[in-house]
């Protein structure tokens, strides 16, 4: 079991824990991810490992309250277990020297960008990270990006913190301000991927995204995560969880990952009304 | 030879023993095992039908060469718990090969009953389950002497029936174990992937128990070539030897338009949200499952019926299989098919599907498909479906499950020095003692030779075992 050491709300339905699991913590590199169940009838999920120390043996996991597992995980407190966690999972990410590399993360995104962007930030690359979401209050980790990052630019969409607008626009006056880019490295929600590509592409900047289909086992067995990246089916957690940003389908995987709404509701709706957890939490409440 | 001609026999002959099974309309939709086992008046009256032959053909049928006509004698004789222990000197999973061994055409096709002409061989399988379940249900805590440890150690990756096997026979010789797999749960594709109406997991878990008091060390969510390589645990943990039994676990598509829409599974995903997640008690159990009102399956193994069954039973209105070939060809056990035909799975034979359509919300709608018609025999001797010109046809349908086969998963080959694999990914190994081209590696099972049966990695458990201990001496 896997006990959960350290547990804070780190924004509106946003949470970060610290977890021990010294094998994990020992064999991860950025990039990778873990599929974990929080109890017997739990439904396995991915999580990215947002930060580990193999030292404490370790992992460090930030996620967003969306459905069952996930609103469930915010009321675990300190000292509660994770029934599973299997991993590291998936290719880790192309660390090398670029030369400048941008790092675009959109809302929770941002979570599984850090290790990214340190890694990067290690190999001796010049790194900028643009932060983005809707509003001040649901930016993530600005201050642990600060500190892996050369340059910081952060975005809201109505302007309450930071520059007024979009992670795109941020980049795009990037680049017509002729900021040489190595490379870019986007994780965020679907449309914000796609659009950071759109940018990118035009401007012919390599672009890797983390994509974030639905998963079974992680291991390459189901097939439940496939994507289409240059028009061939791939799968998300053994091929990726990284691909290039130009070749990706993301309608298609937009639509998947709409495919169990239904069902998600039902659950949601039945968790809602005879809670699992800590009661010291409401479920799905924002403090 | 003429009715007439016949030699009357001496005494009236006992036609083969039925087992008793739930009722195909009820099973359709409930997950409880469908086949009930013998009583005991039953397997007393099926072993007294065993001629317990001098030469006994039967036995040369079994993969793993259990002595039939020993274990089925004592069955007569009313040793009960003997015979499990004869069973268990060749097969440490009776339970489980009771269950889902293809007898048919295995040891009972060779059974001198069947060859005097009737086709009624003796029910070694059923007589199998019916011991095994005895022992297990009335042998609480009884174990065999284990010898003092021998301090040889062994990895295994993968806790299917080949890794299960060897751990077996290899702690019983006095050589510790460690499993690591990389699910949650212990047993490979018998848990995830046959579901619990034929396969009940508690029996699987039950096998998996006894291994553990002999004292036989698993380690789950434990992705071999992720935390450490093969070569980690030769070097770093510093196993004598290292067996690899990781299955054919990644899906083929037939890489036909619109198989990644939604509502279109592989029978691997399927299966796994059904078995290992409980779909079917979903929302008690979290993982969801799309509970299709019209389901197609491309298919006709034992992979393609279970799919199929599976459908039925979360609450498909009609659940058709399209096979490219004919009833005679359909490679599935000939007890499942029929226990399929007898719920109500539709066959579409000779068809073969073409494209899954779709809508705009990226659903499947149906299925458009070619009739074929049989050809010349192939290399594998079957006769070859070919494309009748010009006829196509639809099968609506919202959800499409692709049981067409599983290739090896490339993770543990490519994370491993020196390891040979042929051209499909598959691990080159000796069948006769799974010794691959890498020192101090071993692999069996379908990992080795492609998707195949239970009781064939469980013989490849068993054999890399026996090359183990010689090279190690015992
Ligand atoms: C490789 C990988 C890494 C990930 N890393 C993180 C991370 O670090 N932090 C984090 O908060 N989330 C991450 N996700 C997404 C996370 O797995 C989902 O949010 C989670 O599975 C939702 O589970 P649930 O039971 O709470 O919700 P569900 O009831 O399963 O789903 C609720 C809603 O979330 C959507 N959803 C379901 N699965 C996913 C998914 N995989 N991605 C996006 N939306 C989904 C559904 O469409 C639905 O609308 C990652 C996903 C992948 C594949
Ligand atoms: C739906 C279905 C129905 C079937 N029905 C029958 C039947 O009725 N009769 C019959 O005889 N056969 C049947 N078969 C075939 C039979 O189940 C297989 O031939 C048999 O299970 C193969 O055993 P194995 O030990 O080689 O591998 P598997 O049972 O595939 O087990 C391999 C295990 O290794 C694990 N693993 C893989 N990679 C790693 C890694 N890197 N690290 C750690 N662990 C890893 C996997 O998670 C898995 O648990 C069926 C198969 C399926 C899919
Ligand atoms: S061949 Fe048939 S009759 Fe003869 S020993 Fe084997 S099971 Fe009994
Ligand atoms: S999650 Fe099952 S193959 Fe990727």
């Amino acid at each position: 079991m896997f006990e959960i050491l350290a547990k804070e709300r780190i924004g509106p339905g946003v949470n970060r824990a610290v977890i021990s699991a010294p094998d994990i913590a020992r064999a991860h590199k950025p990039g990778q991810f873990i599929i974990l169940r929080t109890q017997e009838n739990g439904e396995r999920i991915p999580l990215t490992v947002a930060d580990k120390d193999a030292e404490k043996g370790t992992i460090t996991l930030v996620w967003q309250e969306v459905g069952v597992t996930t609103y469930y995980m915010g009321t675990m407190c300190p000292g509660d277990k994770l029934q599973d966690l299997c991993g590291p999972l998936g290719k880790p990410t192309h660390i090398e020297k670029f030369g400048t590399v941008v790092g675009v993360g959109g809302g929770i995104g941002v979570a599984p960008l850090y290790p990214i962007t340190k890694g990067m930030h290690d190999a001796g690359n010049h790194v900028i990270t643009i932060l983005g979401a809707r509003t001040e209050g649901l930016l993530i980790m600005t201050d642990d990006m600060k500190k892996v990052s050369d340059e910081t630019l952060i975005a809201t969409d109505d302007g309450s913190f930071g520059i007024h607008g979009f992670v795109t626009q941020v980049l795009q006056g990037l680049i017509d301000k002729g900021t040489k880019i190595d490379l870019c490295a986007a994780i965020g929600p679907v449309p914000m991927m796609r659009a950071v590509v759109k940018v990118t592409k035009a401007a012919n900047i390599p672009t890797v995204v983390s994509l974030n289909p639905i998963m079974v086992d992680g291991t390459g067995m189901c097939g439940a995560c496939r994507v289409e990246v240059g028009g061939k089916t791939m799968f998300g957690c053994v091929d990726g969880p990284e691909f290039d940003g130009f070749e990706v389908d993301f309608d298609l995987l937009m639509k998947r990952l709409a495919m169990y709404k239904g069902p998600e509701l039902i659950a949601l709706n039945k968790f809602r009304e005879t809670p699992r957890g800590c009661e010291c939490e409401i479920p799905g409440g924002t403090s | 030879m003429t009715e007439q001609e016949q030699p009357k026999p001496a005494k009236p002959k006992i036609p083969r023993q039925k087992m008793r099974e739930q009722d195909p309309l009820e099973r359709a939709h409930n997950f409880y095992e469908v086949a009930l086992g013998y009583d005991n008046d039953l397997a007393l009256l099926e072993s007294s039908r065993c001629l317990k032959c001098k030469k006994p053909y039967c036995m040369a049928g079994c993969p793993v060469e259990v002595d039939i006509p020993d274990f089925i004698s004592m069955v007569k004789a009313g040793d009960v718990l003997g015979a499990s222990w004869k069973l268990k000197e060749k097969n440490s999973l009776p339970r489980i090969a009771g269950r889902v061994c293809p007898q048919e055409s295995q040891c009972e096709s060779k059974c001198v009953l069947n060859k005097k002409g009737k086709g009624e061989p003796c029910a070694i399988g059923r007589l199998e389950r019916y011991v095994a379940d005895w022992a297990a249900e009335h042998a609480e805590g009884k174990m065999p002497e284990l010898p003092k440890p021998t301090g040889l150690k062994v990895g295994v990756v993968g806790s299917g029936p080949a890794g299960l096997t060897l751990a077996g026979a290899l702690i019983k010789k006095g050589v510790a174990v460690t499993v690591f797999e990389a699910l949650h749960e212990l047993g490979g594709v018998l848990v995830y992937g046959i579901p619990e109406f034929r396969l009940p997991k508690a029996i699987v878990r039950s096998e998996i128990d006894e291994l553990r008091q002999l004292g036989v060390e698993f380690k789950t969510n434990w992705v071999v070539g992720r935390i450490e390589t093969v070569d980690d645990l030769l070097e770093k943990r510093k196993f004598d030897a290292v067996f690899i039994g990781t299955g054919a676990g990644a899906p083929l598509f037939l890489r036909i338009p619109g198989e990644n829409l939604n509502g279109v599974y592989s029978a691997n995903e399927y299966l796994t949200r059904s078995n290992l997640m409980k779909a079917y008690m979903f929302p008690e159990w979290d993982t969801p499952v799309a509970k299709g009102r019209r389901v197609v399956v491309f298919g006709g193994g034992n992979v393609a019926m279970d799919s199929a069954r599976t459908a039925l039973r979360l609450g498909a209105e009609e659940v058709t299989i399209v096979y490219r070939r004919t009833m005679d060809e359909l490679p599935a056990r000939s007890e499942e098919v029929h226990h399929a035909i007898e719920e109500g799975v539709k066959f579409q034979l000779l068809t073969a599907p073409q494209e899954i359509l779709g809508k705009e919300t990226g659903w499947a709608v149906g299925v458009k498909c070619q009739k074929m018609e049989l050809g010349e025999p192939d290399d594998s001797g079957r006769r070859r479906p070919v494309p009748v010109a010009g006829a196509y046809f639809d099968i609506e349908c919202d959800t499409v499950i692709v049981a067409i086969g599983n290739a090896a998963n490339p993770l543990v080959p490519s994370t491993t020095k020196n390891l040979e694999t042929n051209k499909w990914g598959n691990i080159v190994a000796d069948l006769e003692t799974g010794k691959t081209s890498k020192d101090r590696v071993w692999a069996g099972g379908d990992i080795v030779t492609g998707a195949a049966t239970v009781i064939l990695a469980m013989g490849a458990g068993r054999k890399s075992a026996l090359s183990m201990l010689q090279t190690f001496g015992i």
